[in-house]
């Protein structure tokens, strides 16, 4: 479903293609044994090779490696058996050697694809163009003084995967999904922990407009765009802003533009073009990487359920909707979470409540899965309370709310404070009695017709009850009485 | 081989020539290109690019941390420092 921008000349299609640089989980650097752990004193976790020191050499991390080919796998992509590290040439005071190594002409990982949930509860197909490993630069500080910035190579030669997606990407909400999907994915393969606020995560978007289906546009590339709001910020600016130029007869510049989160546009670089020509060259530290076959069979073994997965079988196994689905596979945790409370237990109610009750309550306390004051057994246990009649389902919330509380079980609270559904006959019915006894007028009338008092008496029942009463109970037994 | 080509190469290098020493480099180097052209006479599609001449697979290294911790000696050679970080003149405007 292309979404289209109304011009003044017409209707405007949205082209993107997203650059997604994402930090590797590993303990130490692709070329190096320094630690890659986020938010150490600066410069403590750098080796001379980090440093750029003269004679050192890199030799690769075989974990980063492995979790390159899990996630081009994660991605239905190709790997390719012979990957190349290559030298990306220029100058910044965060790149001590002068150059990034990168993979170039042969990346690690090749074509594949991954399926985005929209708004509007459909999918779509995005194609992935390629993976590839790289070092990252180190970090400018530039506001800690006038005059000079400040450098802290910490993070100089950790390794990312670069994730380029095809130019399949329509609009706003698609970048968003694709962002989102994306980062669901590394984090059930545990490739990449997808913090964007620590920058684990950072993506470059490049924009295009053109009349639909005509030729292509000229794009811009936009930086710094880190979170998925801010993508669909940037999108919404740019867009407008090259649809204006277009509309008012210029032409867009192919150039990079920088996000400003604080004066939400986009502007120019203004780099030199030169800056540009990073001469890549196979870099003759490194020789091919070459993966067999084999190793690759071995790493796809070890591949969890993935997101779309779990998705399509929770809506096969469970007869979940999409919605219901989709909300509960975005963290493999909560997935699981909700896989322990189904078990023997009707999925329709389970995902009912994982979604609207512990999610609202857990959203709401500010709270993800993992710091759930209800464990998955004891959500069971209270909805076995309600499917074995202990407990009506108006009380099991006020129960609910006690063990998001108290941490205690759903029996224990009920035991605690005698909430128990009331479901002998001889009880519900002396209540009943009592309450037609009390109110003649009201019997008198709705035997005279007025069939809305029916809610009255049930209400007056529950009353008495503390709201314990079975509620089906009640309408029968009361039904029989007044008739 | 021009005057313009030299200075390009020159500033991506970040090298400062005067024009006298471009001038001097534009037959030097325009001699070093014609030398390496002659490569490009061999027939080499059928010819997998030579990674290396000994025989050996790529050396990986075991995701481990063996290394860091080591801020004053990487620090050593700055011109200036400031509490653990490299300070270099401003790079934005």
């Amino acid at each position: 479903m292309a979404q289209l921008v109304k011009g003044e000349t017409g209707d405007w299609e949205i082209v993107i293609g997203m650059e997604v640089h994402a930090q590797v989980t590993a303990n130490s650097k692709l070329f190096s044994g320094a630690s890659a752990e986020f938010g150490a004193a600066p410069n403590s976790q750098v080796s001379m090779v980090d440093a750029a020191m003269p004679g050192m050499l890199p030799v690769l991390n075989e974990h980063c490696v492995y979790q390159a080919v899990r996630t081009g796998l994660g991605l239905n992509s190709k790997i390719n058996h012979t990957s190349v590290f290559e030298r990306k040439n220029y100058f910044y005071p965060d790149l001590p050697q002068g150059y990034q190594i990168s993979q170039y002409l042969h990346p690690i990982v090749g074509e594949g694809k991954i399926e985005i949930d929209l708004p509007d509860g459909t999918t779509k197909e995005i194609g992935i163009t390629r993976l590839h490993l790289e070092q990252d630069a180190g970090k400018s500080l530039h506001d800690q003084h006038p005059t000079k910035s400040f450098v802290d190579l910490n993070r100089s030669g950790c390794a990312l995967m670069e994730i380029v997606s095809e130019p399949d990407i329509r609009g706003p909400d698609e970048a968003a999904a694709y962002l989102s999907k994306l980062r669901m994915i590394l984090r059930y393969l545990g490739t990449c922990d997808g913090n964007m606020e620590e920058g684990s995560m950072r993506a470059d978007v490049n924009i295009s407009v053109r009349k639909p289906g005509g030729e292509l546009g000229t794009r811009a590339e936009i930086k710094n765009v880190n979170s998925v709001k801010a993508v669909q910020q940037a999108i919404d600016y740019e867009v407008e802003r090259q649809i204006d130029i277009l509309e008012s007869g210029g032409t867009v510049v192919q150039e990079t533009r920088l996000w400003d989160p604080n004066k939400n546009e986009t502007r120019s670089m203004r780099s030199k073009e030169e800056a540009h020509d990073y001469r890549y060259f196979p870099d003759p530290d490194l020789l091919p990487l070459v993966l067999e076959q084999d190793y690759i069979d071995k790493v796809a073994n070890d591949l969890p359920e993935l997101p779309d997965q779990k998705k399509h079988r929770f809506m096969e196994e469970f007869g979940l909707s999409l919605y219901d689905a989709s909300v509960i596979i975005a963290e493999s945790m909560r997935a699981d979470y909700y896989e322990d409370v189904t078990k023997g237990r009707d999925p329709k109610i389970a995902a009912n409540w994982v979604i609207n009750e512990l999610l609202g309550l857990l959203n709401k306390n500010d709270k993800d899965i993992a710091e759930t004051p209800i464990s998955a057994s004891q959500l069971g246990g209270l909805i076995d309370l309600i499917a074995d009649n202990t407990i009506s389902g108006k009380i099991a919330k006020d129960v609910f709310a006690e063990m998001f509380k108290t941490s205690k079980d759903a029996a224990a609270i009920v035991e605690e404070k005698g909430l128990k559904q009331v479901t002998d006959t001889g009880e519900i019915e002396s209540v009943i009695d009592k309450v037609l006894a009390d109110n003649p007028d009201n019997v008198a009338a709705y035997k005279g017709g007025k069939d809305k008092l029916f809610g009255f008496f049930v209400g007056q029942v529950m009353k008495e009850t503390g709201g314990k009463a079975n509620p089906a109970m009640v309408n029968e037994i009361l039904k029989k009485k007044l008739s | 081989m021009d005057e313009a080509t030299v200075r390009r190469v020159a500033r991506l290098a970040r090298l400062e020539m005067s024009d006298e020493e471009v001038a001097r480099l534009v037959p030097q180097l325009g001699n070093i290109m014609t030398f390496v052209e002659q490569l490009g006479e061999v027939d080499t599609d059928a010819v997998e690019p030579l990674a290396s001449v000994a025989d050996i697979d790529l050396r990986l290294r075991e995701d481990t941390v063996t290394d860091g911790g080591i801020a004053n000696d990487v620090l050593a050679n700055a011109p200036e420092d400031m509490e653990g970080f490299f300070v270099v003149p401003k790079v934005v405007e």
